[in-house]
């Protein structure tokens, strides 16, 4: 068999210059301004005089392709045969001709893609694969994202927040989702589950000790088997044991909730990079639609749109105001569970009589 | 001929509503394709999904498996619950690398989709976390012949598991007035320096590189990347005076106020003065801007809100900053300083950041504990011991303030600073 296999070719990453809109190609790195003409739609401006508009819109990025043909096919019919997407699945089709902007839109909304996602808006959750592919997943990614965008897509496709929003998910406590203004992320409440008679075959017990954040995994013998034990005053109930150690099952149909956090800014603008912050837990993982998850991301938003000024993400937001006064705006509880004692937790506790009555 | 369906109640419920739904698009492949095989696997994978909605549980398990000549790049998935539904038992991703910034003709796309059909579930996403394609489903007879059919015309894996990961860039160059690099030449020339470490994984745990050709940071380089590369600039920043006025008044038009060039400047003051971090603008009282460029930190702020009256300056560079990672395992780290600016011009500059990157890469496998990020090791053993270790001098850039507690060793202070002095010289000899 070997003799018939196919030698790789590393060519690693292609060049993008191929698939680059001509005018992008020929204007590269000779960008003067751009301006938003409308929600969705971008214009560019180079130093040569040339314009390329991009038009942005929603897809469900689990894509078919059925559906990723479609968009092929607005993009021959009404676009000029370029595209990209952007870090949250949104496409973004380029024209050299604005008139082609509107009949563009129109197309893709006639199609059933939300145009939007520019500027103040609340873009598409970026999220991670979940129970549809991920192999330690606590809860579903795609259809939590579908269903808060369905409730938030006048959102998407207006300019209504004081800034850009960016909002993420992720389906365990590693978290490849990152950093947003909202995230909404899995918080498992119980240690994980261990099948004693699974560990000893399958799980490498010094690197499952290692991983854990807390040291709270020993080896032990159960039942004259080789497996490992929990102590469960230690542990914070991470699930970093049950990717190497699948019989630790961390993954539980009522005790693998959802959390909250918000303030996660990648941005250097203004203020430097912050992470996000926990704002509500206990939120039931609730298939297929997640409505209190949904819920509370509302109010969140809501709050941030009524109470911040033009340009305050929502971290800076909360800075002016306060994290109190958070917390009286949004009627979220404040519990023992939000101050912070992990390592470096006093650079999160207020030393001054910085207080608002 | 026809398959049973396997019933979806609950994701049925993922069908209504406006947002474009996944459910109704894998649906019509399990309808609607006329390949057997694609209708059979988005069966199965749809009835083990509403198992999965019904039961609140993954039930995905891992594996091992690459294509021929490569130890990783695909994602195995073997299914738990494969008696139930046998068309997806293994259902397995492959990260393919896009090229940096995203960027596709429609007939690339038409083509790569053409292959994953002979392949493959149907199914892809543009793109994972990590930056890759994602072709997701295909059976293990079936993924060498898909990666040998789009490797010839021009595709590679990416990464997956510890190792070199596939790389990210912003939409950069090819179309905004805000970068400060070549995000295109930066990103191919670093990934495709570790092909090999791309994809033998053979690392403590994965490696990340991130560009983003401005600090506005869209490819949340800082925070998710090993190796974030900024591109910033260091001369003074451009203003455009006659469009500093013209957006005082465009802004009182946009606010209701048309002609109120008042109500203009005010706008100005609240949102731009009022908002660089180191009061280094001012507006005069005839509408023009002042700004102290050697406080100016580069935020993006007022050129963000004033893009056509505020450009970035000319002698272009990047920022490197290195540990940035998410939770696992010691919580989120952002990246740290490391190299506050070089330039990125000549071939020179190309070969030197691909030295730094082999120098830290090299260092973190040797002193890297298994499944230790390179942020968690700088963490670990100091920023001090990681600049040694990767021969860097230590800059006043790394640091938000000096140490605040008097407990280290300090007997080579002296030599410490005799170092620094001699380092100032020596710039100061090369700048005359």
């Amino acid at each position: 068999m070997a003799a018939e296999m196919r030698e790789p070719i590393e060519s690693g990453c292609p060049d993008g210059f191929q698939y680059m809109h001509p005018v992008m190609r020929r204007n590269y790195g000779q960008w003067l301004y751009h301006e938003d003409p409308r929600p969705g739609v971008l214009v560019h401006v180079a130093r040569s005089g040339e314009k390329i508009w991009t038009v942005r819109a929603g897809t469900q990025r689990i894509l078919d392709v059925f559906t990723l043909r479609k968009l092929m096919d607005i993009g021959d019919q009404y676009g000029e045969g370029f595209v990209r997407f952007t870090i949250r699945s949104n496409i973004e089709y380029m024209v050299a001709d604005g008139e082609k902007v509107e009949p563009l839109v129109k197309a893709l909304e006639d199609a059933g893609f939300p145009v939007g996602g520019t500027r103040n808006s609340v873009t598409t959750l970026s999220h991670t694969q979940g129970w549809l592919h991920c192999d330690i997943p606590g809860t579903d990614a795609s259809g939590v994202v579908k269903a808060m965008m369905d409730e938030l897509i006048d959102e998407f496709k207006g300019w209504n927040m004081p800034n850009r929003v960016h909002m993420t998910t992720s389906c365990c406590q590693i978290n490849c989702g990152g950093q947003g203004d909202i995230a909404i992320n899995v918080q498992h409440v119980k240690p994980p589950k261990i099948n004693h008679a699974l560990v000893g075959n399958i799980c490498e017990r010094p690197s499952v000790v290692a991983r854990c954040p807390v040291a709270a995994i020993r080896p032990a013998m159960v039942d004259g088997k080789p497996s490992l034990e929990v102590d469960e005053k230690k542990c914070i109930c991470c699930g970093a044991c049950y990717p190497p150690c699948p019989p630790m099952q961390i993954n539980d149909h009522q005790y693998t909730q959802l959390a909250i956090w918000i303030g996660g800014n990648h941005s250097n603008a203004r203020g430097k990079p912050t992470f996000q912050r926990l704002v509500a837990a206990g939120i039931p993982n609730n298939p297929p639609r997640w409505p209190e998850a949904t819920a509370i991301v509302k109010k969140i938003l809501q709050c941030y749109k009524e109470g911040a000024r033009d340009w305050e993400r929502m971290n800076e937001w909360v800075e002016r105001i306060g994290w109190p006064r958070f917390f009286e705006v949004t009627g979220l509880p404040f519990t023992k569970y939000h101050i912070d004692n992990w390592r470096g937790a006093r650079n999160n506790l207020n030393s001054s009589t910085h207080i608002r009555f | 001929m026809a398959t049973k369906h396997y019933p979806t109640p609950m994701l049925d419920v993922l069908e209504e509503g406006p947002w474009p739904s996944f459910i109704t698009g894998i649906k019509n492949l399990r309808d609607n394709h006329p390949n057997e095989r694609i209708r059979n696997m988005t069966n199965g994978v749809l009835g083990q999904l509403e198992h999965s909605y019904e039961t609140r549980m993954g039930y995905w398990k891992g594996g091992t498996i690459s294509v021929f000549g490569y130890g990783g790049g695909i994602i195995p998935r073997f299914s738990e619950v494969g008696h139930m539904f046998p068309e997806s038992k293994e259902f397995h991703t492959l990260r393919v690398q896009p090229p940096a910034g995203n960027y596709y003709s429609t007939d690339m796309l038409r083509q790569l989709a053409d292959s994953w059909e002979k392949y493959g579930s149907g199914l892809q996403t543009f793109h994972g976390q990590t930056g890759n394609i994602m072709f997701i489903g295909s059976d293990s007879k079936n993924y060498q012949g898909f990666f040998d059919e789009i490797n010839d015309y021009g595709w590679d894996l990416g990464g997956a598991g510890p190792c070199v990961r596939t790389g990210m860039s912003c939409v950069g160059a090819a179309r905004c007035e805000m970068s400060n690099c070549n995000e295109q030449a930066i990103h191919r020339h670093l990934l495709n320096n570790f092909t090999d470490d791309v994809h033998r994984p053979a690392l403590p745990y994965k490696f990340k590189f991130k560009v983003s050709g401005c600090p506005n940071d869209c490819m949340n380089a800082i925070e998710r990347a090993d190796f974030a590369i900024i591109g910033t600039w260091r001369d003074d920043m451009k203003v455009n005076q006659a469009e500093v006025k013209n957006a005082i008044m465009k802004k009182a038009a946009e606010i209701g106020k048309e002609g109120d060039r008042a109500a203009g400047r005010q706008y100005m003051f609240d949102n731009v003065i009022s908002r660089c971090p180191t009061g280094a603008i001012k507006l005069n009282d005839d509408d023009t801007m002042t700004v102290d460029n050697s406080n100016c930190v580069r935020c993006m702020h007022c050129l963000n809100v004033m893009p056509k009256a505020l450009q970035t300056g000319d002698d272009k560079g990047v920022s490197i900053l290195m540990g940035g990672k998410r939770t696992l395992k010691i919580g989120d780290l952002m990246g740290t300083v490391i190299i506050p600016f070089m330039k990125m011009d000549t071939d020179e500059d190309y070969e030197r950041i691909k030295e730094l990157a082999s120098t830290v890469i090299d260092y973190w496998a040797e002193n890297g504990l298994e499944h230790e990020r390179c942020g968690e090791m700088i963490e670990r053993i100091g920023l001090v011991n990681f600049l040694e270790g990767i021969g860097i001098d230590p800059d006043p850039n790394m640091i938000q303030q000096p140490r605040n507690v008097s407990y280290v060793r300090m007997d080579g202070w002296d030599e410490a600073a005799e170092e620094w002095f001699n380092r100032k010289r020596e710039e100061k000899m090369a700048a005359a």
